[in-house]
């Protein structure tokens, strides 16, 4: 093992607020811990002289609050156990990067990128814990599949002389030369490579291809007839990762049933193509599903981009990671947009299970095989999604957080990032972009690791014990950033390339592949490519998932402005070849042709699935849902529910100032209220604004695909219109997160789903700009007594919505703000619980769990719901609203509680006033999930104005907003039903995560 | 009169620039962003500029301390120029990350000359998590700060995971006796906020939220008064536009913040 020449251990001399809040956190957790003790640890191996190493140790530490150590090992007076946590070999270390980068600028020389310096954390822990204890607090540190752990007890740390300088080193020993791949092979061996991947010398293989029989059937022909050759394992890893389900989306573009063109075509596609023809004149959409994001028209003079992407299979493995990887992944798909927005807002959305349930789950029958918590993966998905937007710069208001023990398996993790850029850019549309035959292809931003491999395949397979680590990867905003400004900020303004896309998916061979298609061909010099550290196979530089880069297309006469630029921006930029108009890909590595390809094949040999669906048995239903004795109490508990409950703690450590766009903002009102719309103002001198916000219904998918998908769509439109969207510029994102997709039964719920889609699309003239799926997102592995296990992810579609905002004072939040203000309701309120949120609630506490209560799912009248919304829109815009909230999860008790909270006013409410209500209990009037509902306060000198734009419509007055701060609900007979405090309500409302 | 040029410094991961640079537009003043890369290669251009901001950001994504990294690289390159620059009559700013730089570049306090004696830090929130919040905080009298004069009161909002302030304690009674404190956090009337949170979002000593140098040329805070430039910035906005449609007041376009930009350009009119 090489040691470093030095290690610096740099540790706090004033109270380390750090190692108090990971403290706490240890008491929480049950844990005996009286101090915690941190410091941040280098290993430097470099030649130094006494002198430098005395100024690099002065520099990585402040002089006011920090000391350091070099060579003798740190302790602090209390401590019982040191534990070490570092990366392991090649994992991004940005920490020692950035470390590396000041002693270079300090000794004004190089030192090696991949040996000289690497960073770790020292905690040293006290109280009265045995070694089972501090072993596990290492695992609560740590993760396996990243990072290195080190626990030593004192007396082993001492006598040890501390945690030691062995040096992370990358040590592959794989043949760097491409290998030919033999496809006429017996049928179950091919089937065997596509499932499992190629077989490396010693018979091991190399992870999974994700190709079925049909696919490799198709390969093996054009190699046959075309090529008359076998493939390398260069072309056949590229056309897996071309043809992934995560690139391809096999199951969206396949046959199904009767249906010859699929479901992308003809219900997403469709009803874009539709709305846009009956909107004529007025179609705002400016580019739709081919781009790396849709755009819409923002002004005359600007667009902006909107796209959601999911980071489902790396968050469950590692969660910081994979969330942070999916922000900055997400964000490149904005700087991939056309010839390049600015991205100017994040969105979020997470599905995970129960944070409070710890019965553990194995990948395998090993112990070691354990699956992260609930609560792990909450924490380190929420972490990453923190640094990925606010290191970036970026801001992140709009999100949500949903909660089911089906996600248990597998979470759910949504990023989206919507974009900012020119109509036109040196006089040309900004979203038309074409790489020119001659153009260099260039590289920009990180460099090339074995992080990543096999992603794009990954995501097609279930997540069980042969989930490749090397699909991990951790994003490094800053490099991206770096990189980002360079080119938005200026290289974009300077001319200096013809097209850029992101690397994402399949790396190089996606975004060269995908770029060529302008072109029409292409030649790339594979070992031009920077990497991290030596010994990558061929393959692996070219499919590698390494974050942080762009591909561009650069005329040859501007490629030396374009890499001196980015040289003076401290981003690493190279020329990997050029494209061509050959109609051929062609790759080379050190003079040997590994990749010989015709550029039709590659994108257009995928055979097209066929696909069956079949109707399953529909579970279930208990109609009759216990009433609740005490309605009060049963609206406390709705607000503690995790669906429900407040989140303050995400939206708060998500800065959502930065940019100063944030017009409404995640929490409103002075009771901080999460809010379901987020309003930006993208210009400071324009009031034009951009309204976000979503909708998604998984417990209704197993009872009513259909309804699910209506109503996620009328959710994610009203929620928009609440916030001051207008129906006539709203647009929709769709992400599909599916399980078990081979499934008919499974396909069966989708194609319900899609054709909802469709439907309701066209009915709100809302189209389609962009989506993403996911189609397998199941989990098959052992329950704590290592049983066999399967979990399936409910069928989750999530619809984002993203809305131009003609003026932003017309916005407003949910906050009663006035005593005396008229409560109206708009909407009808029908008897619509099953799947909702107080099913939910009735199940549980009738000690069946999982069991559905309920009515029916709610069904949408989207006619009736688009005159209300359109008369709704023309009450914000007159300015009649002073409080604005839409009835979801919860329905009107929730949404009462949630103005009233949010504004610390309280509000009489009669039931008997509801439109609907005639025929209806109480309680479901008060929790019935009915779509198509808005709740306003309105000035009473504004009542008159605001009743006459809901003439004919349902519309009522069910109340007005008081000043002693107490929600009274009365029932259809005129008796008190609900006398709750908002201090109450507020305190149910915060309860839940007030730990976190 | 000519309008006073300022230079908002960007790269490595500084991302609050542009709302800056506006700040300083909209209040009069002709800002430019300049990449720090840019000034190295040609250090004379800081002679240009009457006034130089260390804007916010994540520079060098914190790595090794809070601005330190950024510190480092103009230690390391440019700190004479900076110090030619703060010895003429110039104004310099920096705003949450940019506070952080200037304070590791020992800019601020700046209790004794010259420059680049390290004498406070900003250190994690007591909470050890980001906070993006509204804060209210109440200007100090006495304090010699160019930016805040006329300014008694200022509701901005920080968003940090550093901006706990610590001095020694022989630093910030130095400090607290010179009239260096600036800007505490305080309660929404005003009082203080006594380190209790959220009103002391951090933990900051003497709930301390800015400092100034003695000429009142530099001012080095937290929170950020960019943004809140507009009225429909603030987190209130929608319930202070109905208090004041409803009492037939005009309902305010710009954000208090806007004053801090327009007392720098004053001091050269």
């Amino acid at each position: 093992m090489d040691e470093s020449r030095y290690r610096i251990e740099v540790y706090s001399t004033i109270a380390d607020h750090r190692g108090e809040a990971l403290r706490a956190r240890l008491v929480r957790l049950g844990y005996d811990v009286s101090a915690v003790t941190i410091t941040d640890n280098y290993l430097v191996n470099a030649d130094l002289s006494g002198e430098e190493l005395e100024s690099v140790a002065r520099m990585l530490a402040n002089p006011v609050t920090r000391a350091f150590t070099v060579n003798r090992p740190f302790a602090p007076e209390r401590f019982r156990y040191a534990i070490e946590v570092g990366f392991l070999p090649g994992v991004t270390d940005n920490l020692a990067h950035t470390a590396r980068e000041s002693m270079e600028d300090l000794l004004k020389r190089r030192l090696d990128p991949k040996t000289s310096v690497f960073s770790s954390t020292g905690y040293f822990i006290d109280g009265g814990l045995s070694r089972v204890d501090a072993e596990r607090i290492g695992m609560e540190l740590y993760n396996p599949l990243i990072q290195r752990l080190k626990v030593l007890d004192r007396p082993e740390y001492t006598t040890a002389g501390g945690m030691g300088r062995a040096l992370p080193l990358v040590r592959i020993h794989e043949r760097t030369v491409a290998d030919e791949v033999d496809l006429e092979i017996p049928e179950d061996e091919l089937r065997r490579l596509g499932r499992e991947g190629i077989p490396d010398s010693d018979g091991s293989r190399r992870g999974p291809l994700a190709l079925d029989m049909l696919s490799l059937d198709a390969i093996r022909r054009y190699f046959r007839e075309d090529e008359k050759r076998n493939p390398t394992d260069v072309e056949l890893e590229s056309i897996a990762q071309t043809w992934s389900e995560h690139c391809k989306h096999t199951i969206f573009a396949a046959r199904l049933d009767e249906l010859d063109d699929g479901i992308f075509r003809r219900f997403i596609r469709e009803a874009t193509m539709r709305v846009r023809r009956e909107k004529g004149a007025d179609d705002f959409c400016v580019s739709v599903f081919e781009d790396n994001s849709g755009g819409i028209e923002f002004d005359d003079d600007y667009v902006v981009s909107d796209k959601v992407e999911t980071h489902n299979s790396p968050s469950a493995l590692d969660p910081f990671g994979g969330a942070i990887t999916g922000v900055v992944g997400v964000n490149r798909d904005t700087i991939g947009f056309g010839m390049a927005a600015r991205p100017i807002a994040n969105r979020y959305g997470f599905c995970f299970a129960d944070p409070f349930d710890e019965t553990p789950l194995y990948r395998s029958k090993d112990e070691g095989s354990r699956l992260l918590s609930p609560r792990r993966i909450m924490e380190g998905v929420v972490q990453g999604v923190n640094v990925g937007g606010n290191c970036s710069g970026i801001p992140t208001p709009q999100g949500f957080v949903y909660f089911d023990d089906r996600y248990k398996g597998k979470p759910l993790v949504f990023v989206g990032t919507i974009g900012l850029i020119p109509a036109k850019i040196d006089g040309k549309p900004s979203t038309e972009k074409k790489a020119m035959p001659g153009d260099h292809i260039v590289m920009a931003g990180g460099r090339v690791g074995r992080d990543g491999i096999h992603g794009a395949t990954f995501s097609s397979e279930a997540l069980g014990s042969g989930s490749p680590a090397t699909a991990v990867q951790i994003g490094d905003p800053i490099t991206q950033k770096k990189m980002s400004d360079a080119i938005i900020k200026e290289a974009r303004e300077k001319g200096l390339y013809h097209s850029i896309t992101d690397n994402g998916a399949g790396g190089l061979s996606c975004s060269v592949a995908e770029m060529a298609r302008e072109a029409g061909g292409f030649e790339v010099e594979l070992e031009k490519v920077p990497l991290k550290y030596p010994g990558l196979a061929p393959w692996q530089i070219w499919v590698s998932e390494s974050q942080e880069r762009m591909t561009l297309s650069v005329p040859p006469e501007k490629s030396g402005e374009f890499i001196a630029l980015m040289e003076s921006r401290g981003v690493e930029a190279t020329v990997i070849g050029r494209f061509t108009g050959s109609k051929r890909g062609m790759v080379t590595y050190h003079g040997e042709k590994v990749f010989d390809l015709d550029m039709d094949f590659l994108h257009n040999g995928l055979p097209q699935k066929s696909l069956k669906t079949s109707r399953p048995t529909g579970p279930t239903l208990h109609p009759d849902i216990p009433a609740p004795s005490d309605l009060g109490g049963a609206l406390l508990d709705m607000l503690e529910r995790l669906n429900i409950a407040g989140f303050e703690f995400i939206s708060t450590q998500f800065d959502h100032e930065v940019q100063s766009n944030s017009t409404l903002k995640p929490l409103h009102g002075p009771g901080r209220v999460n809010a379901s719309a987020s309003v930006i103002r993208p210009l400071p001198d324009s009031v034009k604004g951009v309204v976000l916000s979503q909708g998604l219904y998984p417990s209704y998918s197993e009872i009513d695909p259909y309804r699910m998908a209506a109503c996620s769509i009328d959710t994610a439109v009203r929620n928009a219109i609440a916030a001051g969207g207008s129906l006539g510029r709203l647009a929709l994102l769709d992400n599909f997160c599916w399980c078990d997709s081979d499934n008919p039964e499974r396909l069966w719920q989708l194609r319900q789903a899609a054709q909802a889609c469709y439907d309701y699309a066209v009915a709100y003239g809302t189209p389609y700009i962009s989506g993403k799926d996911s189609m397998y997102n199941d989990f098959h592995g052992y329950d704590a007594n290592f049983n066999p296990v399967s979990i399936s992810v409910p069928p989750t579609l999530l619809i984002s919505s993203i809305g131009i905002v003609a003026d932003v004072w017309r916005c407003q939040t949910m906050d009663f703000k006035f005593e005396d203000d008229f409560i109206y309701l708009t909407g009808i309120t029908n008897d619509e619980t099953a799947g909702s949120e107080y099913a939910a609630m009735a199940s549980e506490s009738a000690g069946r769990r999982g069991a559905l209560y309920g009515s029916e799912v709610p069904r949408v009248d989207a006619a009736a719901n688009a005159r209300l919304y359109l008369a709704y829109e023309a009450a914000l815009a007159r300015g009649l609203v002073a409080s604005s909230v839409s009835l979801e999860r919860g329905g009107l008790g929730v949404a009462l509680a949630r103005s009233a909270m949010a504004g610390k006013l309280g509000a009489d409410v009669d039931l008997a006033l509801v439109p609907g209500a005639a025929e209806l209990r109480e309680d479901i009037i008060l929790f019935s999930e009915t779509q198509g509902r808005l709740l306003a306060s309105v000035a009473p000198a504004n009542a008159a104005a605001f009743e006459e734009l809901f003439a004919g419509m349902p519309c009522a007055r069910i109340g007005r907003v008081t000043r002693d701060g107490v929600l009274r609900i009365r029932g259809c007979d005129g008796a008190p039903m609900v006398s709750c405090g908002v201090d109450d309500l507020l305190d149910s409302y915060r309860k839940t995560f007030g730990d976190f | 009169m000519a309008k006073p040029a300022v230079l908002v410094l960007t790269g490595y991961g500084i991302n609050c620039d542009e709302e800056t640079r506006y700040a300083f537009e909209r209040a009069g003043a002709a800002a430019r962003i300049v990449h720090i890369n840019d000034i190295i290669s040609s250090p004379s251009m800081l002679s240009e500029f009457q006034i130089a901001v260390f804007p916010g950001g994540f520079s060098y994504g914190d790595d090794t301390g809070s601005g330190k990294a950024l510190a480092d690289r103009i230690r390391n390159n440019l700190m004479d120029e900076f110090s030619a620059f703060i010895g003429r009559d110039t104004l310099m700013m920096g705003i949450c990350n940019g506070f952080q730089v200037m304070t590791n570049l020992g800019i601020v306090p700046g209790l004794e000359a010259p420059i680049g004696n390290v004498q406070i830090s900003l250190e994690s929130n007591t909470s050890a998590r980001y906070q993006c919040r509204w804060v209210d905080l109440a200007a100090v009298p006495g304090n010699p700060s160019v930016f805040l004069r006329g300014i008694d009161r200022l509701h901005v909002p920080v968003a940090h995971g550093e901006g706990n302030f610590y001095a020694p304690p022989e630093v910030l009674a130095a400090i607290e006796e010179k009239g260096l404190v600036a800007l505490r956090y305080a309660k929404s009337d005003g009082s203080p906020a006594g380190g209790e949170f959220p009103f002391n979002p951090n933990g900051s000593m003497n709930d301390i939220a800015a400092i100034s140098d003695q000429s009142g040329r530099i001012l080095g805070m937290m929170p950020h008064p960019e943004r809140n430039i507009l009225f429909t910035q603030r987190e209130d906005w929608t319930y202070l536009r109905e208090k004041a449609r409803r009492e037939g007041v005009r309902v305010p376009v710009e954000g208090e913040g806007l004053a801090l930009f327009r007392n720098a350009v004053s001091y050269f009119g």
